[in-house]
């Protein structure tokens, strides 16, 4: 399989712009550090030439930004999409965030993308640059060191448990189609469920105490797209920023999660984001398994305009009663 | 801040007697908002009342609280009593503290401190309560009922003799439905004809009726009391207000080979056709798929022989408009395709029958004149097998038949096998069935009749296979009661095929945003106390549609129908709860959660534009929640996940204001 | 009724307008007594009550909630308590997931014929939430007295 490139994704992007197809791009933009990838919009072959990156940190899902992006002009906008991207993308799409025919989807292979977490956990701070081999990463920091690691060890999270390499939507697929991955992505969430209440109390606190109430779990989550959240809303009474005590980050987690229950792809970004490293994605994910348990094999995202399971219901669905103890 | 006042009722002794009421007044007057508290012995009666409306006067109270028996009791007068006093209704809240506090506890200590919290959590909520206004909304004093078959007829009938006008759309291109096609009716035996065509007359003649024949609904926007329906009136290439009906054009028509859907196919009719002598309106039609005319340009017999100069070949399909306050849905049935059923070998010998097609076989206007003669060879059967439950109560067959009993095989089949045996003595029915099941008045009486006076051989248990063998049907059957294998050489089977709603009852129901259980019945607002009427507003069942029916459930079901729609259109306005949803356009992301759960449908979406920061504007998709079909369930509420969606009365944090109150 | 008297849970219980709040008044027409824990907020329907109401109870120091509704295939509304039924399954296994004891949390159907089974329902929910003992788990601290 031929690899995409950095320059592929350019000259599709230029194509597209020259041929008037879109009128701007949404990539990914070279920061300060190798590994500091953001995301832009881009207007001109120049600046795409200059800053277009794409390389193993290009971790940000898009489908979010298409919302505010689509809402600013009338011509498309372009927007390279990775598998687990496209699951937001037709949730979205579900929900009538944006506008369909406003956006060119191209979507691009993924091999997994990189945690520089991990990198600086295995190679120590002062990393310059990270360049890419067969198998492995060598990253060199700023004394002039080098370092080996292997992929599989600095694999983000979400990618070491990636549930699809197949698109499920777009208008130009660039490389190789893939398939749907039957991963292990709930053997955390059972790991947990199989503690005791204790332990699983203690493991929460432990890792929810963590929170800050910085909102960057919300504000990156292509779910959470509320034209104004509930915790920023006075009249929702749950707008409470304190963090003088453990319960208020329970509360607002428990919230953020259910209010996503069974609308969330597991794009994972929620705790790629998280600066604390708190495991956000547990939680959503627990709603995932819980809902395929309950109530059958449920993806969002997979199809556009399905319905998400906490909007539907039949007529012999469990009890509450008997979705709780089940040999936990 | 509001200015609230309460008031403790001691219900006499019954409150009284376990909470110190005036030790809940006095702890209540310290509340936030409470500039007003106190106790009286009834406070619903007229000196309560009257306490309550001059405190409302001379403290200028902008709330109420009435601690007193549960607001299911008292809610209303309390309202009405504040209205009185120029206080908006809904700033009353009441705190059950009888049935929920003074009744269940003995000891004065606990029910004092549970009525002081209960008091609490009211004052709490009506701190942030709002005046609600009930919307009003005109009412269209016209119905329009889908189907004209018996249920529709009755409908119909029964509204326009209450003075109101009536639309019938009925698909075919003439009314009376299934019931036209059926020979006799269990269990008098009348014919259906005799009892059908007279109020088929009737309604062609109801000045208040019109019928729209050979049309169907198209679209259907609006809502209760103003409902905006498209029909489509499909051309037929007669005009239908000249056309005498004489039929001379059915006969001189060349097309001879068009298979007769009236008699399921077992003739043929012409490409110009009425579908009986009493069909009404009394108009033919052209087929498109058959004439000669319409499909080559050449022919034009028809046109030629009519000498009222009815026949139009240019007609196009024409889309009416019309403005309706209710609509009633009577879809009604049809039985299921057997083609799954091949161990029936309905497909294989023409000799395999249903019940309706056996039903044209034995009628005097059907094609054989109402002798009872093989479809195969036209030869009278000797020995005909009834089977019963083909594809109802297959709970096991879901892929291919339904789960649910069909109802009115058992009595029908009683009735062909009687009438079988009192016509044709020579001839040996059986009747292979599950369970006989005859609720209904006369019903058993009926069936014992065919197995005792008339011979009918019942036997309890299924047949497996049909094979034809030469001119024979080798029916293979087991006699669960005998314990033993049945192999009956028959000239006739009969295939009792279960009942299914109309396939255009699906496209129908989601037009009237009308709910349907799995098996496209359509479902009722409640299944005992309301079972006329759809869960959406203004849209009511009659009929098959709703479930499976014989001819008198669905005539007295049908004028249920009516008598509701007769009730709403009597009334000049609609008034609607003001305890509605409401949409907050700033937070709405028009995902489209609410509409989903709405019961009502009473959730659509409107493009606005919207300010957005830099002096730019965007154009945004948001709920719109229709007051009058709103019912104030609040599913929506907690299906937004932005919190957009909140209810009237019962908006969150009232309930937040409650909660806190409580666990304080 | 033996609930330790030093120890009084504070219950939350919100009621469909329709059954179970009708069902709550039938006991009290019947003078079937429940604890005096036990406080009523009355709701339209079930699936008017959000999870954050829940939280919030917890928040402001409940010791246990319980939501009434008509039984499945009763809603006033027809399809109400189904959404309910989802939505509170998911939330009550999400609850346990974080290590609440699952008992502080429940769903029962009574009809407005069932008084009897409202009390009971109340006496047994109070009985098994006292046994817990206090809600540490949930509640805010600063939202104590």
């Amino acid at each position: 399989m031929q690899k995409i490139t950095r320059e592929n994704l350019i000259n599709k992007a230029i194509e597209l712009l020259d041929n008037g197809t879109v009128s701007r791009v949404l990539g990914w933009k070279i920061g300060e550090f190798a590994y500091d990838v953001t995301p832009a919009v881009f207007t001109t072959k120049e600046d795409l030439q200059k800053d277009f990156i794409f390389d193993d940190f290009c971790n940000a899902n898009f489908s979010k930004y298409l919302i505010a992006e689509t809402r600013k002009a009338e011509e498309k906008v372009l927007v390279f999409l990775k598998p687990c991207d496209t699951y937001s993308f037709n949730q979205l799409l579900t929900e009538h965030r944006f506008s369909r025919e406003k956006v060119y989807a191209v979507g691009i292979p993924c091999e997994g993308m990189l945690d520089i977490g991990k990198i600086k956990a295995l190679a120590g701070e002062g990393i310059i640059d990270v360049i890419p081999g067969e198998g492995s990463i060598t990253v060199k920091n700023l004394y002039e060191e080098e370092k080996t690691l292997a992929y599989g060890d600095v694999l983000t999270e979400r990618c070491l448990s990636c549930k699809s390499k197949k698109h499920v939507v777009y208008d130009e697929l660039m490389g190789e189609e893939g398939d749907v991955i039957d991963s292990n992505r709930f053997d955390e969430v059972e790991k947990i469920e199989k503690m005791s209440a204790d332990e699983r109390f203690a493991f929460w606190q432990s890792q929810l105490s963590k929170c800050i109430r910085c909102n960057a779990c919300r504000d990156i989550c292509p779910a959470c797209t509320c034209e104004k959240c509930v915790f920023d809303n006075p009249k929702s009474s749950v707008n409470n920023k304190a963090i003088s005590d453990s319960f208020e980050e329970k509360m607002f987690h428990i919230i953020r999660a259910f209010h996503v229950a069974g609308r969330c792809t597991d794009c994972g970004e929620c705790s790629r984001v998280c600066p604390q490293g708190i495991p956000l994605h547990l939680l959503n994910r627990k709603f995932i398994k819980d809902i395929n348990s309950f109530y059958g094999d449920y993806q969002a995202g997979q199809e556009e305009g399905s319905r998400a399971p906490l909007i539907n219901y039949t007529f012999d669905d469990l009890e509450p009663g008997e979705a709780v103890g089940r040999g936990v | 801040m509001q200015r609230i006042g309460v008031f403790v009722c001691w219900c006499g002794s019954n409150i009284a007697g376990t909470v110190d009421v005036k030790a809940v007044a006095e702890a209540l007057r310290s509340e936030p908002g409470v500039v007003f508290s106190t106790d009286y012995q009834y406070m619903c009666s007229q000196a309560g009342q009257e306490i309550i409306k001059e405190a409302i006067k001379e403290h200028k109270l902008t709330g109420v609280v009435v601690c007193s028996c549960s607001p299911r009791m008292h809610e209303a007068t309390f309202r009405k009593t504040a209205q009185a006093a120029g206080l908006n209704p809904y700033m009353v809240e009441i705190a059950n503290i009888r049935e929920q506090c003074s009744w269940i506890h003995k000891d004065m200590e606990t029910g004092t401190q549970k009525a002081i919290i209960l008091g609490r959590a009211a004052v709490a909520k009506v701190n942030l309560n709002a005046p609600l206004i009930p919307g009003q909304t005109p009412v269209t004093k016209r119905a329009l009922v889908i189907g004209g078959g018996i249920a529709g007829i009755q409908t119909a009938l029964d509204i326009a003799e209450a003075g109101f006008p009536v639309d019938i759309v009925e698909k075919k291109p003439t009314i009376g439905g299934k019931m036209a096609q059926i020979d006799k009716t269990f269990p008098t035996l009348d014919c259906a004809a005799c009892i059908l065509t007279p109020k088929m007359v009737d309604v062609a003649q109801n000045e208040n009726i019109r019928i729209f024949s050979y049309s169907e609904v198209q679209e259907v926007k609006g809502f209760v009391g103003n409902f905006n329906v498209k029909i489509k009136k499909k051309a037929r290439f007669v005009k239908e207000d000249v056309c005498t009906g004489c039929g001379i054009c059915t006969e001189k028509c060349p097309q001879k080979k068009v298979p007769n859907e009236f008699n399921l196919g077992m003739d043929n009719r012409r490409a110009v056709y009425i579908p009986f002598a009493q069909a009404v309106p009394k108009v033919a039609t052209i087929d498109a798929d058959y004439c000669t005319m319409l499909k080559t340009g050449k022919c034009g017999l028809c046109a030629k022989v009519c000498t009222a100069g009815a026949i139009d070949y240019t007609q196009k399909d024409e889309i009416i408009e019309e403005q309706y306050g209710a609509i009633v849905a009577a879809t009604g049935f049809n039985p299921i395709s057997l083609d799954k059923f091949d161990e029936y070998a309905y497909n294989q010998s023409k000799d395999v029958i249903t019940s309706l097609e056996f039903e044209r076989l034995t009628n005097a206007a059907g094609p054989t004149a109402g002798k009872l003669l093989r479809p195969s060879d036209g030869k009278h059967p000797h020995t005909i097998v009834f089977v019963q439950c083909v594809g109802s109560r297959c709970a096991a067959c879901a892929d291919k038949g339904k789960e649910y009993c069909s109802k009115i095989c058992c009595m029908y089949t009683a009735k062909h096998a009687m009438l079988t045996r009192d016509k044709y003595p020579d001839t040996d029915v059986y009747v292979f069935y599950i369970d006989v099941r005859t609720p209904g008045k006369n019903f058993d009486e009926f069936y014992r009749r065919a197995v005792e006076e008339y011979g009918v051989h019942y036997i309890k248990g299924m047949v497996g296979k049909v094979s034809p063998q030469g001119d024979k049907l080798m029916v293979q059957a087991s006699d669960l009661l005998a314990n033993k294998q049945l192999h009956i050489e028959a000239d006739l089977v009969v295939l009792a095929a279960a009942i299914e709603p109309d396939k255009s009852a699906r496209s129908i129901a989601t037009m009237l945003t009308a709910s349907m259980d799995t098996n496209d019945f359509f479902t009722e607002a409640h299944p005992k106390l309301r079972p006329v009427e759809s869960p959406t507003a203004g849209v009511f069942l009659s009929g098959t549609c709703q479930g499976p029916k014989d001819i008198p459930e669905t005539v007295s079901q049908a004028s249920a129908a009516a008598a509701k729609v007769i009730g709403l259109l009597a009334k000049d306005k609609l008034t609607s709860n003001p305890c509605v949803a409401h949409a907050d356009e700033l937070m709405c992301n028009g995902c489209s959660s609410c509409a989903n759960v709405c019961p009502y449908g009473a959730i659509s979406y409107i493009d606005k534009e919207f300010r957005m920061p830099n002096r730019t504007t965007a154009i945004r998709r948001v709920a719109s929640v229709n007051p009058a079909v709103c019912q104030g369930c609040g599913a929506c509420t907690v299906a937004c996940p932005s919190g957009a969606m909140d209810l009237n009365g019962f908006e969150s944090a009232q309930i937040i204001a409650e909660v806190d109150a409580i666990c304080r | 009724m033996s609930i330790n008297s030093e120890y009084k849970p504070k219950i939350v219980a919100f009621c469909c307008n329709w059954c179970s709040y009708a069902g709550a008044d039938l006991a009290g027409s019947n003078r079937l007594a429940y604890p005096e824990n036990v406080k009523i907020i009355r709701v339209p329907c079930s699936c008017r009550v959000n999870p954050m109401f829940i939280l919030r109870a917890f928040q402001r120091g409940a010791d246990g909630v319980i939501l009434c509704g008509c039984h499945p295939g009763d809603c006033h509304y027809t399809s109400g308590n189904y959404y309910t039924r989802r939505r509170m399954a998911l939330l009550f296994s999400m609850l346990e997931y974080l290590g609440i004891e699952k008992e502080r949390t429940r769903v029962e159907w009574v009809s407005a014929a069932e008084g009897a089974k409202f009390a009971a329902t109340m006496n047994d929910f109070t009985q098994t939430v006292a046994a817990l003992g206090e809600n540490k788990r949930l509640e805010d601290l600063r939202c104590k007295r």
